[in-house]
Formats: C-alpha cells, sequence, structure tokens
C-alpha cells in the first residue's frame, strides 16, 4: 500500500540528507520545507518559467515538476552548494559584479543551469548561452548582464584568471562625437 | 504555492508490472507517468484528477535510441527529448526531427519531457489549461467537469488543439508506435494514434502503455522539414507547426508526400489536399505554392490558443510553404527567423 | 569589496571641491553575494515556530452581491484554524485617501474574478488550500462591465458608489493656455487616436507576507512590499491598533515594477489571524493571484490633436485619455493625472488642453507599472511626432533636436524642470545607429524608428499630504570604524541598497564594507515612503548625503582640534582621515570615531529630504511636480516580413540622461531592464480579459492569468541593446544623479511603431503590435485605404468641467482662474499641500501638518 509519506535517501550538495517527505510533494517544496534549502525559488509551479531550476545529476531540471521520491538516490545540486568554501563560485562572483542578479529571485536558476552549460560546453558562444538559458524568465534584467556574466566566468573557468568583463558592460558604450 | 493533491504513487519496475497495476482503471483513478511536464502541472490545476498515479521511471528498458542494421530506427517511450534532440545519429539521419524535438518547450524543461509523453500531451485549450478556481468562474468546460465547449459554445464536441510537437514530425516520417497492456500489445501506424476530437484525442486505451516508437528505414531517405510558429523563441507551444516529408522518385518527382499540421486541429491533422497536390509533380516554385495554399483547409484554428485564429489559419498556406521550400531545397523567404523555425 | 576599475577620469562633480572616490564607478552591489548564494531572505523564505498558513478564497463571479458565505464545511476540515470573511473587516483602506474603496475581504460585493471574499487559516498549505476551495458563496450576479465603452453605457449598477459620475471614477479637464489660438497658428494640425493595451509587472516572486504576534497587541509583518510606510498606516487603520504596535519589514523584494506598491488583502488578513490565533501566519500567493492584484499598466484609448509650425513646433496640443481603471481605485486618480502631466516636459508644449476619465470595470485593478500613466500618451506622442516629420518633409530627429525644451524652464503646466540632457541622449542614439544617414533609406521590410521619454525623479509629493520629510536616513558611527545606516527604503531589484551604502561611504572617505545597512523597517528605520516614482536615489540619496555630511562635520571638528589642522584642510578617503596639504597619515576613520566620540558623546546623525515646491497652484497640480526630470532617447532597427506579418528587433539603442551614474554597472541594469519590459509591452504583454456569450453565461475572466500564456520576452526574444549614459548633473540630484528605474522604458513602444512604419510603410496606433495588425494595415493600404491599424475613434466623455490655467507666458500665477471647487473634490483643492511647510509651521495647528 503506497504511504502518506516516504523517506527519502539523496545527496543535497554533495551531503547525505535523509527526510521524510510527503509523497506528493515535489522536490521544490521538500528541498525548501524540509531541507530549509530556501535559496530555490519558485515562479509559478507549473513549469513555466524556470525559477525553481536545480541540478539533479548534473543535470538541470524544473524542481517543481519532480516528484521528490523521483530524486532517489540522486544528485541534487542548488545554490546553496556553488560556492567553495567561503570562496564564491566564478558565475556567482561574475553574476554579483555585473549586476545580472538584481532583484535575484531568478538568479539561483540562472546560475544552476549556467553552471550546467559550462560543465558540458567550456567555451559557449552567446547564441549558445542565449539557448542553453531560454526556459528560464527574468523580468529585471533584459538578459545582457546575465549572458555577459556567463561569458566572463566561463573564461575565468577556463583558468582565464585575468579575464575582465568588457568595459560596455560595467559603464556603457562611450557617447559618439558629433 | 500551487501543489499537487494526493495520490497513491506507484513506482513499478517491470512493464508488466505497470501494465497490472492500471489494467482496468479509468484515467481519473490512475494515471500514467513520465517525465511529468505535463501531468504535474494538470493535476495541480485540478483539470486532471487522479486517485493513483503509476511511474514508469522505474521501468527498466524504456530508453535510449537503437539504431537497426536495416536502418530502421526505435526510440524508446521515457528517452528525454533533450538526450533526442542532441544524439548525433539521429541529428544525422533525421534533421528535422531533431528540430522539432528540440523546439519543444525549453531547453530545461526537455531534460524532463519524455517522447512518449510529448506523444501523448493531453490537448490544450485556453479554457482548460486553467486553475480550479478559473474554471469555476466559467463554470467549467466540456473537457473537464462542465458541459459546454466555449471555444464554439453550439457545438457538440470539444476544440482542444493537439499540440505535440512531435506527434506531427513523426507521423509525417511515417513512425508506428507499440501499445502494451496487461492482455498483450499491439502496433499502431502513429497518425492512427490519434482522433479528431479533444477530450477522446487518442485511440489508446487507458490500460495500454506506449513503450517504443519505431521509424522505417525509409523515413531517412525523405526530404524533411519542421517549421512552427509560437511567440517567443522558447517555453510557448506551438499554434501552428508544419511537418512534412516528401520521398522523390529518380526524376525529382514526388513519390509520395506527407504533410501534417499540429496545433491546429485536436489532432496532428494531415494536410490532405496539399500532399495530393504535390504527389506525381516536380517540387518546383509553383508546384510548392500552390500545393501550400492548399492547406489552409484541412485546419481548423480557433480562438483557444495564443494569436488571433484568423491570422493563424492565413499562416497556414505560410508555413507550409516554407516548410516545403526546404524540402525543395528552394531558397528561404523572410519569415521572422526565430518564430519561423526552431 | 573593491570598485572593479577606477575609470580613467574622475572628474568632481558640479560644485565639488574633491575627487570622488566610489560613484561613478562600478562596484558589485551590497547585496550581491546574498542573491548569488541563496541567502537572501525573501518573504516566502521565512519560517517560524508554530507558523501557519493562509489562503484566501477569491471571488468566482466577477460582478454580484454576497448572499451567504458557507464555511461550515471548510472548518471541519483537518488542520483548519479559522475562517474570515468580509464580517471581520468593518474598515476601508486603499493607497489613495480619496479612493479607500478596498476591503481586506469583500463585504456585500465583489466587483471582480479574484476578489477575495473568506480566508482559511490551517496547519499546512495544502490543508488551507483545500479548504479554501470547500467554502461555499452564493452570489446575486450583477451585471457584468467589461470595457470602456460598456462603462460608459452604463451608469447602473455602480461599481462603487463614490465614482464621479456613474462608472466614471474620475473625471479631469485641465486647460493651460489659449489653446484655440494656439491651433490657429499651427501649419499643420495631426488629429490621431491611439490605444495602449493594459499589461503587467509580472515579478517573478509571487507576492508573499508572514504576520508573527509578538505580545497581546503587538505584531510584525515581513511583507514583499515596495511601500512598508504606506503598508503601516492601512495596516493600523484596519486593524483599529496604533501604529505603534505594528512593525512592518520590508523583505527584499523579488521584482516589484510598481506592482507591490499598494497595500493588500493577504497583508491585513494575515496580520488579523496572527493576531487572532496567536501564531505566525504564512501566505505566499498563487502566480494567478498576482495576477488579481495586478495594478499594472491602465488599457488607455488616447485622441491626441496637436498643431505644428513648418519647423516642427509646435504650437498647442489637445490630449484625451480614457483609462479602463478595473474594479479599485488604486492609484487610479494619480494614474489618470499622469496620463496628461509629463506630456509637457520634452519638448516646449506652449498651450495645452488635458482631458482625462477613468472608469470602473470588473476587472482586476489597475494601478502604477513602471512609467505609472505616463507610457501610454508618450506612444501616442512620439509616434504622431514621427507623422509630423513625414509630413513636413523634416528628419524625425532633428525635428525633436529643434524642439526641445529649455532647462530649467516652467512649463505650461506649471512644472519646474531641471537639467535636460536629450539632445545629447538623442545625438547620441543617431549616431550610433546612423539613423540620419539610413532613415527612409533602407531595404523593404527593415526600419529605424526614434522615439524620446522623461520621467520623474521622485513623485513631489506624498501619497497623503504631509510636510514631513520624505525620506530620512540615520548614520550612526561605531568605535570600531563602523557605519550603520538607516533608511525605510525598499530594496526591490533596483540597487537602491546600493546607493544608500554609497553615497554614505563616499561622504565618510570608507569602504563599502564598513557600511552596515538596516532597511524598510518600520519599527528601526526613518520614513523613507517608498520604491515607488523613481524616487529613492534622488531622495533617499539626498537624505543619506545630508545625514553623512553632518556625522563628517562632527568627526572633522574632533580630528581638526585633535592635529591641529584647519577644518576645510581635512580629507576623507581610504578609510582615513587626513590633511590634504600635509605628509601625515592623519587618524585612521576609526581613530577619528574615538576622537569625535570622547568629545560630542555617542555619534548618530540624521538626514532628510523634502522636495521643493512646485509653482503650480491648480487643483491637480500635485500630480507631475518632480525636482528635477531624467530624459532619454531610443533607436530600433526592426526587420518585417510583409507577408506575415512578423516581425523581429534586431537592435535597440537607448541613451539616458542619468545626471550622474552612481553605479554605471547597475545603471546600465536599468536601462537594459527598462528597454526590456517596454518590448515587451510594444511587442507582446497584453492583460486581455475573456467574455463569455452573454446569452450563456456573465463571466468575465483574464484569459490567461499563466506565466505560460501571459507573454514574458525570453533571452531569444530580446535583441542587442547599446546603451550610452548622458552624465549632466544635476544640482538636485545627490551629486548631480537624476532617476533610471522607469524612464528609459518610455520611448521604446513608440520607437517600434516608427520602426515598423519605416520599414514597411504603415502605421501601428496600439500596443502590443500584433503581426496581423501589420498585415491589416498592409491590406489596407493595398486597397487604397488609410495605411493604418489602430483604434478608429475615441468616444463622447464628459470629462467635467474645464479647469482654466493660464501659462507664466501669459501672466499666471500658476492658479486656475475659474475653480470654484466642486464639492466631491474640494479636498485635494483645499489641502495643505498647496501651501509651504513654513506657511502651515506658522499655523501652529497639528492639522495642518498632516493627515492622520
Amino acid at each position: 500500500m503506497p504511504a502518506e509519506k516516504t523517506l527519502l535517501s539523496f545527496t543535497l550538495n554533495g551531503e547525505a540528507h535523509q527526510v521524510l517527505a510527503p509523497t506528493h510533494h515535489t522536490l521544490l517544496e521538500v528541498l525548501r520545507e524540509e531541507c530549509a534549502a530556501t535559496g530555490t525559488k519558485h515562479g509559478c509551479e507549473l513549469g513555466e518559467c524556470g525559477t525553481c531550476t536545480v541540478l539533479v545529476d548534473g543535470q538541470p531540471v524544473l524542481s517543481c515538476l519532480l516528484l521528490a521520491v523521483e530524486a532517489e538516490g540522486r544528485a541534487v545540486e542548488t545554490v546553496e552548494g556553488l560556492q567553495l568554501g567561503n570562496q564564491l563560485h566564478p558565475l556567482q562572483a561574475a553574476f554579483a559584479d555585473l549586476g545580472a542578479a538584481q532583484c535575484g529571485y531568478c538568479t539561483p536558476g540562472m546560475l544552476m543551469t549556467a553552471k550546467a552549460l559550462l560543465a558540458a560546453n567550456p567555451e559557449p558562444s552567446t547564441e549558445e548561452i542565449r539557448a542553453a538559458l531560454a526556459g528560464n524568465l527574468c523580468r529585471c534584467t533584459g538578459y545582457h548582464k546575465i549572458v555577459q556574466a556567463v561569458e566572463w566566468a566561463a573564461a575565468r573557468l577556463r583558468g582565464e584568471a585575468t579575464a575582465e568583463p568588457p568595459r560596455e558592460a560595467l559603464y556603457g558604450s562611450p557617447e559618439p562625437q558629433r | 504555492m500551487l501543489r499537487l493533491p494526493t495520490f497513491d504513487y506507484y513506482r513499478p519496475t517491470s512493464l508488466a508490472e505497470a501494465a497490472r497495476l492500471i489494467a482496468g482503471q479509468s484515467p481519473d483513478q490512475v494515471r500514467l507517468v513520465a517525465g511529468g511536464t505535463d501531468l504535474w502541472p494538470n493535476l495541480k490545476r485540478r483539470h486532471q484528477k487522479a486517485e493513483a498515479v503509476v511511474s514508469l521511471a522505474g521501468v527498466p528498458d524504456l530508453r535510449g535510441v537503437t539504431c537497426r542494421p536495416d536502418g530502421s530506427l526505435k526510440i524508446g517511450a521515457l528517452t528525454p527529448l533533450s538526450e533526442l534532440a542532441a544524439h548525433p545519429e539521429l541529428g544525422a539521419r533525421l534533421p528535422a526531427l531533431v528540430v522539432a524535438l528540440g523546439s519543444i518547450s525549453s531547453p530545461v524543461l526537455r531534460n524532463q519531457g519524455t517522447l512518449g509523453g510529448n506523444l501523448c500531451l493531453d490537448t490544450r485549450c485556453t479554457y482548460y489549461n486553467q486553475s480550479e478556481e478559473w474554471r469555476r468562474a466559467i463554470s467549467y468546460c466540456m473537457k473537464a467537469e462542465g458541459e459546454v465547449c466555449w471555444v464554439a459554445p453550439g457545438s457538440p464536441r470539444c476544440w482542444a488543439v493537439s499540440s505535440s510537437d512531435a506527434a506531427p514530425m513523426l507521423s509525417a516520417l511515417g513512425a508506428r508506435v507499440r501499445l502494451v497492456c496487461h492482455e498483450g500489445e499491439r502496433w499502431l501506424p502513429l497518425p492512427e494514434l490519434y482522433q479528431d476530437d479533444g477530450m477522446a484525442y487518442l485511440t489508446k486505451r487507458p490500460d495500454e502503455i506506449l513503450t517504443e516508437i519505431e521509424l522505417p528505414a525509409e523515413a531517412a531517405s525523405a526530404r524533411s522539414a519542421f517549421w512552427k510558429l509560437r511567440r517567443r523563441g522558447s517555453i510557448d507551444f506551438a499554434v501552428l507547426s508544419v511537418a512534412a516529408s516528401l520521398w522523390l522518385d529518380g526524376e525529382g518527382r514526388v513519390e509520395r508526400a506527407r504533410v501534417y499540421l499540429g496545433a491546429v486541429a485536436s489532432f496532428p491533422a494531415p494536410a490532405k489536399a496539399t500532399m495530393e497536390a504535390l504527389e506525381g509533380r516536380k517540387l518546383d516554385e509553383e508546384t510548392v505554392k500552390a500545393a501550400a495554399e492548399l492547406a489552409r483547409r484541412d485546419a481548423t484554428p480557433m480562438d483557444n490558443t495564443d494569436f488571433q485564429p484568423a491570422w493563424r489559419g492565413a499562416m497556414v498556406a505560410r508555413y507550409v510553404e516554407a516548410a516545403l521550400r526546404d524540402c525543395a531545397g528552394l531558397p528561404r523567404q523572410r519569415l521572422e527567423p526565430r518564430l519561423g523555425q526552431a | 569589496m573593491q570598485p572593479l576599475e577606477k575609470p580613467e577620469h574622475d572628474a568632481p562633480a558640479e560644485g565639488e571641491e574633491r575627487p570622488l572616490n566610489l560613484i561613478g564607478k562600478a562596484f558589485r552591489r551590497v547585496d550581491g553575494r546574498a542573491k548569488v548564494t541563496g541567502q537572501t531572505r525573501y518573504a516566502d523564505d521565512l519560517s517560524f515556530p508554530r507558523m501557519v498558513h493562509l489562503k484566501l478564497l477569491r471571488s468566482t463571479v466577477p460582478h454580484a452581491e454576497i448572499l451567504e458565505i458557507d464555511a461550515s464545511a471548510a472548518l471541519a476540515l483537518p488542520g483548519v484554524l479559522a475562517v474570515a470573511t468580509g464580517e471581520d473587516f468593518p474598515v476601508p483602506f486603499g493607497i489613495l485617501p480619496v479612493s479607500e474603496d478596498e476591503h481586506a475581504l469583500c463585504r456585500g460585493k465583489v466587483r471582480f474574478v479574484g476578489d477575495p471574499v473568506a480566508a482559511v487559516a490551517a496547519l499546512t498549505e495544502d490543508q488551507a488550500a483545500e479548504a479554501a476551495l470547500a467554502v461555499r458563496v452564493q452570489y446575486r450576479p450583477l451585471s457584468t462591465i467589461a470595457s470602456l465603452e460598456e462603462a460608459l453605457a452604463t451608469p447602473e449598477p455602480q461599481i462603487h458608489d463614490y465614482a464621479d459620475s456613474g462608472n466614471l471614477h474620475k473625471q479631469v479637464s485641465m486647460c493651460f493656455g489659449d489653446v484655440a489660438a494656439g491651433f490657429e497658428e499651427a501649419e499643420l494640425v495631426l488629429e490621431d487616436t491611439f490605444f495602449y493595451s493594459g499589461n503587467t509587472h509580472l515579478p517573478l516572486e509571487q507576492h508573499a507576507s508572514v504576520a508573527v504576534p509578538e505580545d497581546d497587541d503587538r505584531l510584525t509583518l515581513y511583507s514583499s512590499t515596495q511601500t512598508p510606510h504606506y503598508l503601516h498606516r492601512a495596516l493600523a487603520k484596519v486593524l483599529g491598533l496604533p501604529g505603534s504596535r505594528i512593525r512592518v519589514v520590508g523583505t527584499p523584494n523579488g521584482g516589484g515594477f510598481g506592482g507591490k506598491s499598494d497595500p493588500f488583502q493577504h497583508e491585513i488578513v494575515a496580520a488579523w489571524l496572527a493576531l487572532k490565533l496567536g501564531r505566525p501566519v504564512k501566505i505566499c500567493l498563487s502566480r494567478e493571484e498576482v495576477f488579481a492584484c495586478h495594478r499594472g499598466r491602465h488599457p488607455v484609448l488616447m485622441q491626441l490633436r496637436t498643431g505644428f509650425r513648418r519647423d516642427g513646433g509646435i504650437t498647442a496640443q489637445h490630449l484625451k485619455t480614457a483609462l479602463d481603471g478595473g474594479a479599485y481605485g488604486s492609484y487610479g486618480v494619480a494614474s489618470t493625472y499622469y496620463t496628461g502631466a509629463l506630456q509637457t516636459v520634452t519638448y516646449p508644449l506652449p498651450r495645452y488642453w488635458f482631458e482625462g476619465a477613468r472608469v470602473f470595470t470588473n476587472k482586476a485593478p489597475c494601478g502604477p507599472k513602471r512609467g505609472h500613466g505616463t507610457p501610454q500618451p508618450r506612444f501616442g506622442f512620439e509616434v504622431q511626432l514621427d507623422k509630423a516629420a513625414v509630413a513636413l518633409g523634416l528628419n524625425p530627429a532633428d525635428l525633436r533636436l529643434a524642439n526641445l525644451a529649455e532647462p530649467g524652464s516652467v512649463t505650461a503646466n506649471w512644472l519646474q524642470l531641471g537639467t535636460i540632457g536629450l539632445g545629447r541622449c538623442i545625438e547620441a542614439v543617431v549616431a550610433g545607429s546612423g539613423y540620419r544617414e539610413r532613415w527612409g533609406k533602407m531595404p523593404a521590410g527593415r526600419g529605424l524608428g526614434l522615439a524620446c521619454g522623461a520621467y520623474l525623479c521622485g513623485a513631489g509629493l506624498p501619497i497623503y499630504w504631509n510636510h514631513m520629510p520624505q525620506s530620512g536616513v540615520l548614520v550612526k558611527l561605531d568605535r570600531s570604524g563602523g557605519v550603520a545606516v538607516y533608511c525605510g527604503q525598499s530594496e526591490i531589484g533596483q540597487g537602491s541598497d546600493s546607493v544608500l551604502a554609497a553615497i554614505v561611504a563616499e561622504v565618510l572617505g570608507v569602504g563599502l564594507g564598513d557600511i552596515r545597512l538596516c532597511v524598510a523597517d518600520t519599527d528601526l528605520t526613518p520614513v523613507d515612503l517608498g520604491s515607488y516614482s523613481s524616487r529613492v536615489t534622488l531622495m533617499m540619496g539626498n537624505a543619506a548625503r545630508e545625514a553623512a555630511e553632518r556625522a563628517r562635520e562632527l568627526l572633522a571638528q574632533a580630528v581638526s582640534a585633535m592635529l591641529e589642522v584647519p577644518l576645510e584642510r581635512l580629507a576623507f578617503a581610504e578609510g582615513r582621515v587626513f590633511d590634504v596639504a600635509g605628509s601625515e597619515p592623519g587618524l585612521s576613520f576609526a581613530e577619528a570615531v574615538i576622537a569625535a566620540e570622547a568629545r560630542f558623546g555617542t555619534l548618530a546623525t540624521t538626514g532628510s529630504y523634502v522636495p521643493p515646491r512646485a509653482p503650480g497652484k491648480y487643483r491637480g497640480a500635485g500630480v507631475g511636480p518632480s525636482p528635477t526630470y531624467s530624459y532619454s532617447a531610443a533607436v530600433i532597427e526592426v526587420e518585417v516580413d510583409p507577408a506575415t506579418g512578423l516581425y523581429r528587433v534586431e537592435q535597440v539603442w537607448l541613451a539616458h540622461d542619468i545626471g550622474r551614474a552612481i553605479n554605471p554597472a547597475l545603471v546600465l541594469g536599468q536601462v537594459e531592464g527598462g528597454v526590456y519590459m517596454g518590448l515587451g509591452e510594444a511587442m507582446m504583454e497584453d492583460s486581455a480579459y475573456r467574455r463569455l456569450p452573454k446569452r450563456l453565461s456573465d463571466a468575465l475572466v483574464h484569459k490567461f492569468p499563466s506565466l505560460l500564456e501571459y507573454k514574458s520576452p525570453t533571452f531569444l526574444d530580446m535583441p542587442e541593446v547599446t546603451t550610452y549614459l548622458i552624465e549632466e548633473p544635476d544640482p538636485r540630484g545627490p551629486f548631480g544623479a537624476k532617476e533610471v528605474g522607469q524612464g528609459p522604458l518610455l520611448p521604446i513602444p513608440p520607437a517600434l511603431a516608427n520602426a515598423v512604419f519605416d520599414a514597411v510603410g504603415v502605421r501601428i496606433d496600439q500596443v502590443p503590435i500584433e503581426p496581423q495588425m501589420i498585415v491589416k494595415a498592409l491590406e489596407a493600404r493595398a486597397a487604397g485605404k488609410e495605411a493604418r491599424f489602430g483604434p478608429r475613434a475615441f468616444p463622447s466623455i464628459d470629462f467635467g468641467e474645464t479647469l482654466s490655467v493660464p501659462t507664466r507666458e501669459e501672466g499666471g500665477d500658476g492658479r486656475a482662474i475659474n475653480d470654484f471647487s466642486r464639492g466631491k473634490s474640494s479636498r485635494r483643492a483645499t489641502s495643505g499641500t498647496m501651501k509651504t511647510r513654513e506657511e502651515v509651521l506658522g499655523e501652529k495647528k497639528l492639522e495642518a501638518l498632516t493627515t492622520r
């Protein structure tokens, strides 16, 4: 007989977790409500905005459309696990420095999707970045700073430690002279 | 937060067990789930109901692509769309199919959505894909709990739309599907899986499981194209899609044409007049144009998707023409690229 | 946190004697780290011991009397603790004192599908949701009003009985100068009708609140609100508690755009239930409920008649606007005035007649969205200018450049202008896009469109009239060298926290890391009115600068005495206080604090900001004034397929007159975000409603209250944006800064319409521009008809008696010459806002200082 609650085991950001969760709850609910991992946000709970994106076995998924019991035995990664010690992940640093996070609400989903992209494709073109993130909505930025941040972080992850964002990304284009 | 209702959850580890669990049950009693990208929103909004859900995720052998020596292909119904869209061999043999699958919803959703799920996608309607509260406000509709089809209140039928992108493309390519139930199994040519009814849109019985999709060797020899109209570059369902596969003879005449329209009927609609007009002819500008103009009569765009229905109807010929031009190797005309192609 | 890059030039601001350390550099936003680590706590991330969950049952009928509410089935469900109804909330509220027409739960009547009728508190959100659906409500339907036309044709039943007339909520008619004479002078008169669809903010964060009872009669409400102060007042009023017992904490907003500027039902109900149950009560709205809260862009039908001289100069303008307001007042009265108020600030408009009306309909209430009331008439104006340029044989850029408003001038409607960088903005986008060389000469299907805009840097008057500061900042210095800054402003993503920290750090010469902020907390922070009307950078910034300068003055006195260096030779930079003329290192900032604290005692200073008084004194003059105005210009390049009407925006060039960028990276983000939102409105966003066949149903529902079907552009729909920041410091802004949150949206919709015209030669006089509109306009042209798609006629509307206000040029004094104050609206006319602070202080009466 199926149970109203299920005892789940999965790793969350590399740490083993065991939680007793309602069987009909999604990974989103379990992360936020049972694991206190509120870094993962939600915007629609219907798979229409990408806000709740987390990685499961390295792949971006919509946590609002994944039953938590389907995460059994799998590796779940959320925004809380991105940084190394107290050091920001290059994606995090780039998002923070460029203002790619404005209200910050879509940011965790963007970061996780971008992380998976860079793991699969360390040197994505602008078009590839846009295509990979196309399921994540943002209402604040107009997306430009996000693309620039992913490009900058990709360069740093490739070992280009001195990589800088283009000056236009920080100061705008120089005023054309008449 | 919008949440799921409670249900009993079963996760069988064999196909036989899955088939046994759903045997003799109605959809409101038990529903199958693969990727969940269709079912979970439908349950959250309560326009589908389920006492129990049977997940196919634990059933082995329902995933992956098998390329047979004879050139035919087998695709497991639970293969995620992203895996198929990025499959090198599939891309080499059937580029239009990869375009179609890679255009479904968004990249992150394609990691969860499966091919079988997309083929069985519930028909959609802006009067139906709404919350319980919203549907109360219109006294529900025929497809769920109500009596009237608000799209066409005088009509005895439901006009919800088949929005699958895989269905028209795989239909054009000549795919067939395997359906397994407790008693046995059967194979159906894909077009026969569907019928022109927004409610009973599948001929599949509720106790049957779609397990695999088979593409004949000849699929790779067709000239195929897939074009899709939607508002945004991602996330949106098609409001019109065109899948065309044309087989030419040695002299460049169309031996066989299969053209299917998505999202303009309750099933993947065959563009019959277009196909007839193509067969036996050479693929020149004139033939393509003339055949495309005939496609409108097989589409029934209604006011239950994005965009104005009359304009969507006018777009049918334009998009069929674009797809046929691709098949014919004619230069592309100016159609807004991000909307016109995946 | 170090600046990422030091700009090559480090020019001192106007009137500044020393170079700037931080301002003007692209630094990491102070909340940046928290936002990329998941540390930022939005309202729905909060939880408390014994917390329970709230769910609202919303009306499923558009207009009806409530006959009976039966909650017995709901109360019997497991986990259910309480049900509330309108009976529990006799006191009305509303953001504007003139339209307090909302109740926390409906009383007697519902006015749209989504109006909250009952509330259920339960142990879990699952249980609350199930129980809410089990509450049964019996309605007696009233006839439904779905549109502007229906509202005009249906005075009864009234949706609200306080409307100016029938279902006309508000009527405005104001004539500035001799408009008839202006039209007589004109060599070209254009009359156009435009329509701008309604749309919504769609913040990704759904509104959420947690109410925590803290004593017998004490409560804290954490909420995603842009206006904690106004929410605080509404709570005190409705709950009947002294404001001193209520603490509102504005949590970081996951996007606002104006949509979280009203006090909302769920906030009040959560607070009430928390006090009733003695337990924390949480609610997070569903996406559909966010659509019900709405307060988004009003659909506006406009008629614009403008007279031009041959050189493009404007002789007169007559603007009529009709706003479909939805079911409640919200900011609607202000929105109505705003559809007229800012027409005058870009190009000289010597004589101007504005008539506006707002109607009630049975739809979610409209309110303030980014640009509040001004994008609609700006759309009409800038498209009409394009038409005028074509008619006069002028390049649209030259027409505008030849007719720019004069910096520091007073407009026909008595607005005091500040600096104007519009000319440089136009030159920048024209040069960047090659507009002068390419406009009118591009291949078929390709086009360029130019448009401009202007916006407030803060509304000149508060929502309720009072003579207290509109922003206050408290700076407290610690012996460690740490600086705590307190301000009521709320961070909604726009970067206000970073502006606050940067200004204080700049003045005191410390690093951003030495600053600790406490914001948006009505118990702990001085009042700031909130994040609306693009007011925060200028108003809070000036208050912060004053507070920091006062602190610096104390430090300087103490250091001056200790080091025996004259005050004027002391500099504050890089965490030190030192003699600019000497070679000694001086004191560290912490040492300076010790010196000052020993001398003066505990160190805390305040700053406050009261905007300058506007010259207009007529009824309605309260809407439009601002300390100064920002300006933007945009060029859009578009590709249009004439066979389908499908189009793609290829690139946007946008120049924004920012005065001075406090943090250029964040300013760019606001510009790009504004362009994005403008494109969404211009291309696809539409708050459409659905009505069923009348013979079968009274239903009236939002067509698609979801993130899937309400179309918000994705990564793949956003073109390249080239941004130019034009810096002409305005002495009224802190370090010369102006706003950027709203202005850059304004030129986008008209620039797109103008680009479509350049591409295919047809006018689309409404937004969003749908492909089928382009096809219809092309078909009309082919049939020999007007090459246009848009509304055909403007209905006959009674705008009420016209207020006649002579312009300054005509010798006016800012007053109307025929205001014999109508009874209903006399409140504004006689309000204290029309007097100066000095005048009311002289009256020595508390009532003269504030509305309670």
